[in-house]
């Protein structure tokens, strides 16, 4: 991609740095200062975003935003190389800016402290002349890609998921965006996050270099870029895949005749509660007296209440085995969610019975599952067994 | 026979497998194998009228079946037919 080269020279400190791109004739000097000014969007400062940012940095690319609004904790450092122990409780932006600084003081970083939304998205990206997608949910991922094919910004994608990535870039000229590839999320619950699938640390650093190696191919212009070509990795079987992609004529965004010309509600699009009012109604539910308990729910002290008086019940974890080994609740019986259809005989329809799993997110899923089989009185735990550890049980230990 | 690959995503709804080999003339005929192997899988592909789900795509080798015939594109022995549904993660 074409990015104008104003004639700013580099420094004699500058040419030492970046000496071994210097003499590549593939970056050389033209490339150098390409790569200076350069304005690069990095969304997300966490596992895509740290080697991103990294190596970008180091690259000597003259700017790049980042957008992130998240707070560095200690499950953070398994993968996110760029924040370290002593960043823990630090805003990952102020953390990621750090180390990217100390790396290459030659560049600047611009800070968002927030979430990108359907109202600032534009606001954000049009002084950027590409934007590197490191987020980790669907909404995100559209609203990303609608406001990029909008405003003609080549977006660098990369998406993980345990022990596999996938890579492009969408809407380059020309090429397809993320709808003609996908044209609809799947059903909210369906692919597990992070925090509850797992990922391998070293797999966000795989697919994160891939796409900083394309922002770099992009602003340098050379070589073959991914644009029509969506890379699969799977780091299990050690294997690349390839398949093609193509713009779809009839795509409702980039398509030859859009029917999407301004950002929409990416949430509702994806059928997930909009976090903000996720965070309302949490706030309201912590007004709640804690031994909360309802006819659908209940929460950690109630349920200590109800296990220390020897209530009768079916207490039922529905996380998986290498999770039970980490920690549990005592008493609770181990049917892991995908086993619950099959095992569901072990349970008694007109008992009553309480689900817990990792947060709650699970188990509401098996409720609703008992709810339809048949069972009469089912609970689910809210917060999962985290809450039992910050409520309960701090010897219990959270992951 | 022709090599279906299963993703990740989808391994806990197929006994856990990554690939499987299966007969069938048409991409709709390997994968009525597929969902007859693993009913599970049914649900996760197609949706209650019986077409493949938005968020899933459908390679054969390295084509988006989409631009081929669709599930009518004749599967040949030795080809591969890839699943490749919608992830998200990144952090």
């Amino acid at each position: 991609m074409a990015v104008a080269t104003p004639p700013i020279p580099l420094t004699k400190d500058e040419i030492l740095r970046y000496s071994r791109h210097l003499i590549l004739p593939e970056v050389s000097m033209e490339g150098q200062l390409k790569l200076k000014s350069a304005k690069v969007l990095m969304v997300g400062a966490g596992g895509l975003g740290a080697p991103l940012g990294l190596y970008l940095a180091a690259s000597g690319v003259g700017r790049i935003g980042i957008v992130d609004f998240d707070v560095v904790d200690f499950t953070n450092l398994q993968r996110q190389v760029i924040h370290g122990t002593k960043d823990v409780g630090k805003k990952k932006l102020d953390s990621a800016a750090e180390s990217m600084l100390d790396i290459n003081p030659y560049m600047t970083v611009d800070k968002f402290d927030t979430a990108i939304t359907s109202d600032n998205a534009f606001e954000i990206i049009k002084d950027y002349d590409i934007v590197v997608d490191g987020t980790d949910n669907f909404p995100t991922r559209y609203l990303i890609n609608d406001a990029c094919v909008l405003l003609k910004k080549p977006n660098v994608y990369g998406s993980i998921f345990r022990f596999e990535g996938q890579a492009t870039i969408f809407a380059y000229p020309g090429g397809p965006c993320y709808r003609c590839l996908y044209p609809e999320p799947p059903p909210p619950g369906l692919v597990p996050s992070c925090a509850e699938g797992g990922v391998l640390g070293i797999l966000p650093g795989t697919i994160g270099m891939i796409q900083a190696t394309e922002t770099v191919k992009l602003i340098l212009g050379v070589g073959e870029t991914l644009v029509g070509r969506l890379l699969l990795f799977d780091a299990l079987a050690m294997r690349f895949r390839e398949l093609k992609l193509r713009r779809n004529p009839e795509c409702p965004v980039c398509g030859d005749h859009p029917s999407i010309h301004e950002l929409i509600d990416y949430h509702q699009f994806c059928g997930v509660p909009n976090p903000a009012e996720v965070a309302a109604m949490s706030e309201k539910s912590a007004e709640k007296q804690a031994g909360f308990m309802s006819d659908t729910e209940i929460d950690a002290v109630a349920l200590k209440a109800r296990l220390d008086r020897g209530d009768k019940f079916q207490f039922i974890d529905v996380r998986e085995p290498n999770e039970y080994q980490i920690a549990s609740i005592p008493g609770a019986k181990l049917i892991p969610l995908g086993d619950v259809p099959k095992r569901v005989g072990e349970l008694d329809p007109n008992t009553e019975v309480i689900v817990h799993c990792k947060m709650g997110g699970r188990s509401a899923k098996a409720c609703d599952f008992l709810r339809q089989s048949g069972f009469k009185n089912v609970k689910n735990m809210l917060g999962g067994i985290t809450a039992w550890s910050d409520k309960i049980d701090p010897s219990v230990p959270k992951y | 026979m022709a090599k279906v690959l299963i993703p990740t995503p989808l391994r806990q709804f197929a006994d856990k497998h990554d690939s499987v080999d299966l007969a069938g003339a048409t991409v709709a005929e390997v994968l009525a194998s597929l969902t007859q192997k693993f009913p599970d899988l049914r649900k996760q592909l197609f949706n209650d009228e019986g077409k493949m789900r938005s968020f899933v795509n459908v390679y054969l080798n390295d084509d988006d079946i989409r631009y081929l015939k669709k599930d009518a594109t004749p599967v040949a022995a030795g080809d591969t037919l890839s699943i490749v549904p919608s992830i998200a993660g990144g952090v």
